[in-house]
């Protein structure tokens, strides 16, 4: 039996949570689960209170199985995960900045999201007042006579998301990078709480702008998944295709993105020319550049038509003829892959650690991808590669995302040849109505991202969760900086490309 | 690269004829350029961009801005990277109360005479995030806004509309 399978016989079943089981479980369950995570038994995918319990998803690594594991907390408190499995660090941090619960034994007390700005502490527990004058922050240091600190952001010198980056650095090298985030924290878990489900939807697609498409998919099979409602299956084929769309663009834009941060500008400029065809794309088919609002619980909010196709047929066409002649540009210029090449290395082991998905945890030896495993409708009926790497640089994270936009027209053209006609909307009838939960793990262009929802009597949001990927990528940044020069630190972010808003929520 | 760089020349240009100023810009405008402005700018604005609390979707569509079909800088509008070498502050998202300080100290940064525009429905009275208490509201209620561009996010050519307006003013 799997460590997974054997923890699930370990709890009370919670009724109504869909797909996957959710168990209640006491202190030593707790502290067991926590001990097989360490140990590499099962993967964590994330940890969240909605403020009565904390809530812990974790998955087995081979069988793709999904189960939650919910720590009662009526006094407040809980036995620290990070203290025993570090990656779960910052999402512990956020608990107690946002709910006011303790994860007792936790190896850091300083605040995450919480700046001290808010007015407010715990402002989904039991909230206080606080004069918002801003707290300090003390920052991880590293000591001796030739190191100096860099302080970078919140407002960076591009047009990028805000954060800071500390650096420590030896003379070019740098010895430490400490990042501090929660900038663009608003408050979305509070805002959801209590919203009609299509004012949630909303939300949840602008939780990152460039993951739209895959935040209101997760979203949707959440909400699909605590009512017991099937989805129409032409939606299905669409939401699909969209994903792939915004895959298409998102790593374009990178990839062009990584190669002006070693100064290399032509390739910018072509990829940004295929960026753009994509959005205008997606705007003929589905009526918006980045098809915000585009997929909602039941289906979709816009048909394809004819004209739709044809412009994604000639779409294709255009990146299998112009995409090849990138790769081998990016391939034949030394200088660039000078750059790239051994570059802000990310080991194996740590990318294995910390569960880290999308193209940062298959650059360094992860074949993980929420569309094969746990897998979902349609791709587990279509033929397409995992791309996997070993060397973890940011070499390696080109080429996946490279061999990823391969895949993505491959699949792509069998979307076009299998959608099915019908409608595009199944309307959650009466009989669905009532309390319920749901969870789902949707594959974005960043990595997987985990949305669980519990659903009102009356349908409304009674909280939901949304797990960016980067909670468990940024953390894996700092380590893979270290000992390159600080000017080599954009270049190594830009191939990481971790989102802020997503992680700040 | 070289086959890349003369398919460049050989093929026609993919930029794009600009759309006209939008109205409804030039006369939110008329209330705050002033002519002495306009004398000393010349054709030509450097802008600083600030995400004050944005999804992201916003930068997306500016970032397009720059690509071949828009081409901002043939209007002499250009993305520097330090508020002291700025003319206009463009502000993005729902000003959340953990950058409120940093925008602030991003426009006292930025020499006057200034403008700042509002990209995006966030940035105009802070859009869905409204209300939240890590939401201290849209940009104008932070510092003085001179121009909004509505949507979310507004696509590139109504962000193109509302800057050429900007640089009619200006200018
Ligand atoms: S206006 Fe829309 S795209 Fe822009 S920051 Fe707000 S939600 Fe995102």
């Amino acid at each position: 039996m799997t460590f997974v399978a054997a923890l699930e016989d370990k709890g009370r079943h919670v009724a109504g949570h869909r797909p996957w089981p959710r168990i209640v479980v006491d202190t030593d369950t707790w502290r067991q689960a926590v001990l097989g995570i360490a140990a590499g038994q099962a993967t964590l995918l994330g940890l969240w209170s909605d403020g009565e319990a904390v809530h812990l998803c974790l998955s087995g690594e081979t069988s793709g199985k999904l189960l939650v594991i919910s720590l009662p907390c009526p006094d407040k408190r809980f036995p620290s995960v990070a203290q025993t499995h570090p990656p779960a660090l910052r999402l512990e941090r956020t608990i107690r900045d946002l709910y006011g619960i303790e994860p007792e034994g936790c190896p850091d007390a300083r605040r995450w999201l919480d700046h001290g700005r808010w007015g407010l502490r715990h402002p989904l527990g039991a909230a206080e007042a606080a004069e918002p004058a801003g707290d300090t922050y003390a920052f991880h240091t590293a000591e001796g006579p030739p190191l100096h600190q860099i302080p970078v952001g919140p407002v960076h010198a591009g047009i990028i998301e805000p954060g800071h980056f500390r650096f420590h650095a030896n003379g070019e090298t740098v010895v430490r990078l400490e990042e501090r985030l929660g900038y663009v924290h608003k408050g979305i878990d509070h805002l959801m709480a209590g919203a009609p489900r299509d004012r949630a939807a909303k939300l949840a697609g602008r939780t990152s702008g460039d993951s739209t498409v895959a935040y209101a998919l997760g979203f949707a099979q959440a909400v699909e998944a605590a009512l017991d409602l099937a989805p129409s299956a032409r939606a299905v084929w669409l939401r699909a295709l969209m994903a792939e769309l915004e895959r298409l663009a998102n790593h374009f834009g990178d990839i062009g993105a990584i190669c002006n941060d070693a100064s290399f500008s032509l390739m910018h400029a072509h990829c940004s020319i295929l960026r753009e065809h994509v959005l205008r794309v997606s705007e003929t088919c589905f009526g918006h550049r980045l098809m915000m609002d585009r997929i909602v619980p039941g289906g979709v909010a816009t048909d394809l038509s004819k004209d739709g196709i044809a412009a994604i047929r000639t779409l294709i066409r255009t990146a299998r003829r112009r995409f090849p002649r990138l790769v081998e540009l990016y391939d034949n210029t030394a200088s660039l892959q000078n750059r790239t090449v051994t570059t802000g290395i990310l080991k194996p082991d740590l990318a294995r650690q910390y569960g880290a998905g999308g193209v940062i945890g298959r650059a360094s030896g992860r074949s993980w991808d929420a569309r094969k495993l746990p897998g979902y409708a349609p791709y587990t009926s279509m033929v397409f590669d995992i791309p996997r790497r070993d060397q973890g640089d940011v070499d390696a994270r080109v080429w996946i995302r490279i061999e990823e936009v391969r895949q993505s027209l491959t699949l792509i053209d069998q979307i076009l040849d299998r959608t099915p006609e019908g409608s595009i909307l199944t309307e959650a009838g009466a009989a669905s109505r009532g309390k319920g939960e749901g969870l789902a793990l949707v594959e974005g262009f960043r990595g997987d991202i985990l949305v669980w929802v519990r659903l009102n009597a009356n349908g409304t949001i009674a909280r939901c969760h949304l797990r960016d990927p980067s909670w468990l990528q940024w953390p894996l940044l700092e380590a893979a900086i270290e000992g390159n020069i600080v000017a080599d630190f954009p270049i190594c972010n830009k191939s990481f490309n971790c989102s802020y808003s997503g992680h700040d929520l | 690269m070289r086959n890349l760089l003369l398919q460049g020349l050989l093929q026609s240009a993919l930029t794009e004829t600009p759309p006209a100023a939008d109205d409804a810009a030039l006369a939110e405008l008329a209330k705050s350029v002033d002519r002495a402005a306009r004398r000393r700018l010349g054709r030509s604005l450097s802008i600083r961009e600030v995400d004050a609390g944005s999804c992201n979707g916003c930068e997306l569509e500016i970032h397009a801005l720059g690509n071949a079909f828009y081409d901002l800088e043939r209007f002499g509008l250009r993305f520097v990277a330090s508020p002291r070498h700025a003319d206009v502050l463009m502000v993005t998202g729902p000003v959340t109360k953990n950058m409120r300080q940093a925008l602030e100290r991003t426009y006292a940064a930025t020499p006057d005479p200034k403008w700042v525009v509002a990209v995006g429905d966030c940035a105009f009275d802070g859009g869905l995030f409204a209300g939240s208490y890590a939401v201290a509201g849209g940009v104008s209620a932070i510092v003085p806004v001179d121009l909004h561009i509505r949507g979310c996010p507004p696509n590139p050519t109504a962000l193109l509309k509302g800057l050429l307006a900007l640089l009619e003013k200006t200018a």
